[in-house]
């Protein structure tokens, strides 16, 4: 799974999809998140940058990335096909 | 190295152009102490969820109260709403401030009694008093607010059978320009009948027509109604003093001045809406002075402010036991604080804050309680910061109604902290448990045993 190729993601947190015109917002975890999905890791290891550098364990952190998950879906930045 | 907090990734589509109801969402504070007690600590110590009510607030509210009043008026008397929070240490409290006990049942009648106040310094109001009630407050001494003709006639028995005067006001209900007129409760000043219950008693003479009262209604955010219910009220106590030479000793205006909290529906908050207690000092006050009573004559005010008097006193701490995503998008707050414990979030947009520092990110949130009810519901829609499993929250101006409209429901009803003038926390009222929910309770005995 993936963040599609051509939403920008900026360093003060704004997320902006060219192909709807659409802005948003995220916080400092959405946007590590965010960032880590661009690059193309895998749930295990945006699990483990998290859990390294935040005060979160696994499994307390897989149902907030899952529900992020599903808002990303939400709002169709998700690029299925790889 | 020490790691971050952890705050619940989110992202939020932005609507350029197009602001909400509320223009800006203001940032929510987090509330991490009161009066000098870490939140987490309070539930701790105490347990979650915990009513919080502080002596501090309820003294320099009551004393606020009360000097807007008296520096307008030479002669003041609070009395306080049993039915707002009747438990004895918040009764106390005003108590030892100088205010009477204004009661509406037998229950808070002899609740009055028990904190140690003097029968004549108890007001018994209400619809609903009982030849016993009646009765004992007419041995007692104690002022009975008339509400209806029925009783009027059931106090003349009590008169006779007891050979003692009752000492009585009549409550008077009018039309003050708000809506909705509150017509239920006493006798109608507009159509005549509240004069019409004056001549009665006065014609009688088995009664002491010692004061007059009304209570125009509940978070009223018009002064002006005061003056008009004020007026009438002077008018009658000079139509009285002129036809049988009797003086009025005591006007009542009752309660219901507005809190600062936000009404539903509301599109400015209440902390910016609601009058001040010399907003409405004016209009009383200034109805009275202006009125044809004669200077000598000026009756005692007496308040019954409840609401107005307590909602900022108290807090409500609580933890929040889940995250959910509704089927709509929208996110859904799980909590240990449902309306058993907060009845007043039908009425209010109670202003809920963090326990704990956060972000300004915020989502779309519902927040809901622990009972499995639809209508569990603390905020229907607000833009809330983004709390965890765990974290704590407070909810503010909370001390009015809900100690004594809570629902034992579902749920113990959990324990009532004061924080007193020196900073101790001291229980108010223990958390209820096994024993006192069941020590009602009677079992026949060919229910005692059974197979399953
Ligand atoms: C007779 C009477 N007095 C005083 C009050 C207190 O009213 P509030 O809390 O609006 O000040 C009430 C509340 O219903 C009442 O019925």
């Amino acid at each position: 799974m993936k963040i599609r190729k051509n939403i920008a993601v900026s360093d003060t947190g704004f997320v902006f999809d060219p192909s709807t015109g659409e802005s948003f917002t995220v916080n400092e975890t959405g946007q590590e998140i965010l960032n880590l999905l661009k690059e193309g890791k895998s749930y295990d290891e945006i699990a483990t940058a998290i859990t390294t550098r935040y005060d979160i364990d696994r499994s307390g952190f897989e149902k907030y990335y899952q529900d992020f998950i599903e808002m990303l879906n939400h709002y169709h930045l998700i690029d299925y096909e790889g | 190295m020490e790691k971050k907090t952890f705050e619940p990734p989110v992202i939020k589509k932005l609507n350029a152009g197009m602001p909400s109801k509320f223009g800006m969402t203001p940032h929510i504070e987090a509330i991490p102490e009161i009066e000098g007690h870490k939140v987490e600590e309070l539930l701790k110590d105490h347990g979650s969820p915990l009513y919080i009510l502080s002596e501090n607030t309820l003294r320099s509210t009551y004393r606020q109260a009360y000097q807007a009043f008296s520096t307008r008026y030479p002669k003041v008397q609070f009395a306080w709403s049993y039915k707002t929070n009747y438990l004895a240490a918040v009764c106390n409290v005003f108590h030892q401030e100088g205010a009477w006990a204004e009661v509406v049942s037998g229950f808070e009648y002899h609740k009055a009694l028990k904190n140690g106040v003097l029968p004549q310094y108890i007001i018994f109001n209400g619809p609903a008093k009982s030849y016993e009630d009646l009765k004992t407050a007419t041995e007692n001494g104690s002022l009975i607010h008339i509400d209806h003709f029925d009783e009027l006639y059931m106090l003349m028995e009590v008169a006779e059978e007891t050979g003692k005067k009752p000492l009585v006001a009549i409550r008077v209900n009018m039309d003050t320009g708000i809506y909705p007129q509150w017509d239920r409760f006493g006798f109608n000043y507009d159509n005549g009948e509240a004069w019409e219950a004056i001549n009665r008693i006065m014609l009688s003479e088995k009664m002491e027509l010692a004061g007059l009262h009304t209570h125009i209604g509940t978070y009223i955010m018009t002064t002006q109604a005061y003056r008009v219910a004020a007026s009438k009220l002077a008018d009658l106590a000079v139509s009285t003093e002129r036809k049988y030479g009797h003086v009025i000793r005591y006007i009542d205006v009752g309660g219901g001045f507005a809190s600062k909290n936000t009404l539903k529906g509301a599109y400015v908050p209440g902390t910016d809406t609601a009058p001040s207690f010399d907003d409405y000092a004016d209009a009383i006050t200034g109805a009275l002075i202006n009125s044809a009573i004669k200077p000598e004559h000026l009756p005692l005010l007496i308040l019954e402010t409840g609401r107005a008097m307590i909602d900022d006193a108290g807090y409500l701490l609580g933890t929040v036991i889940a995250n959910k995503r509704l089927a709509s998008g929208r996110r859904a707050l799980i909590t240990n604080v449902g309306v058993n414990l907060l009845f007043t979030s039908f009425w209010y947009e109670h202003q809920i804050h963090p326990a704990e520092k956060v972000s300004q990110h915020t989502e779309d949130t519902t927040i809901y309680g622990p009972l499995c009810m639809n209508i569990d519901v603390l905020r229907a829609a607000v833009d809330f910061p983004l709390l965890k499993k765990g974290d704590h929250f407070v909810i503010k101006r909370i001390g009015a109604y809900n100690m004594t409209q809570w629902l034992q429901f579902i749920e113990y009803r959990p324990n009532v902290v004061m924080i007193d003038t020196q900073g101790t926390p001291h229980i108010i009222r223990r958390r209820e448990d096994l024993d006192y929910m069941t020590r009602q309770e009677e079992l026949p005995g060919h229910l005692k045993n059974f197979e399953l």
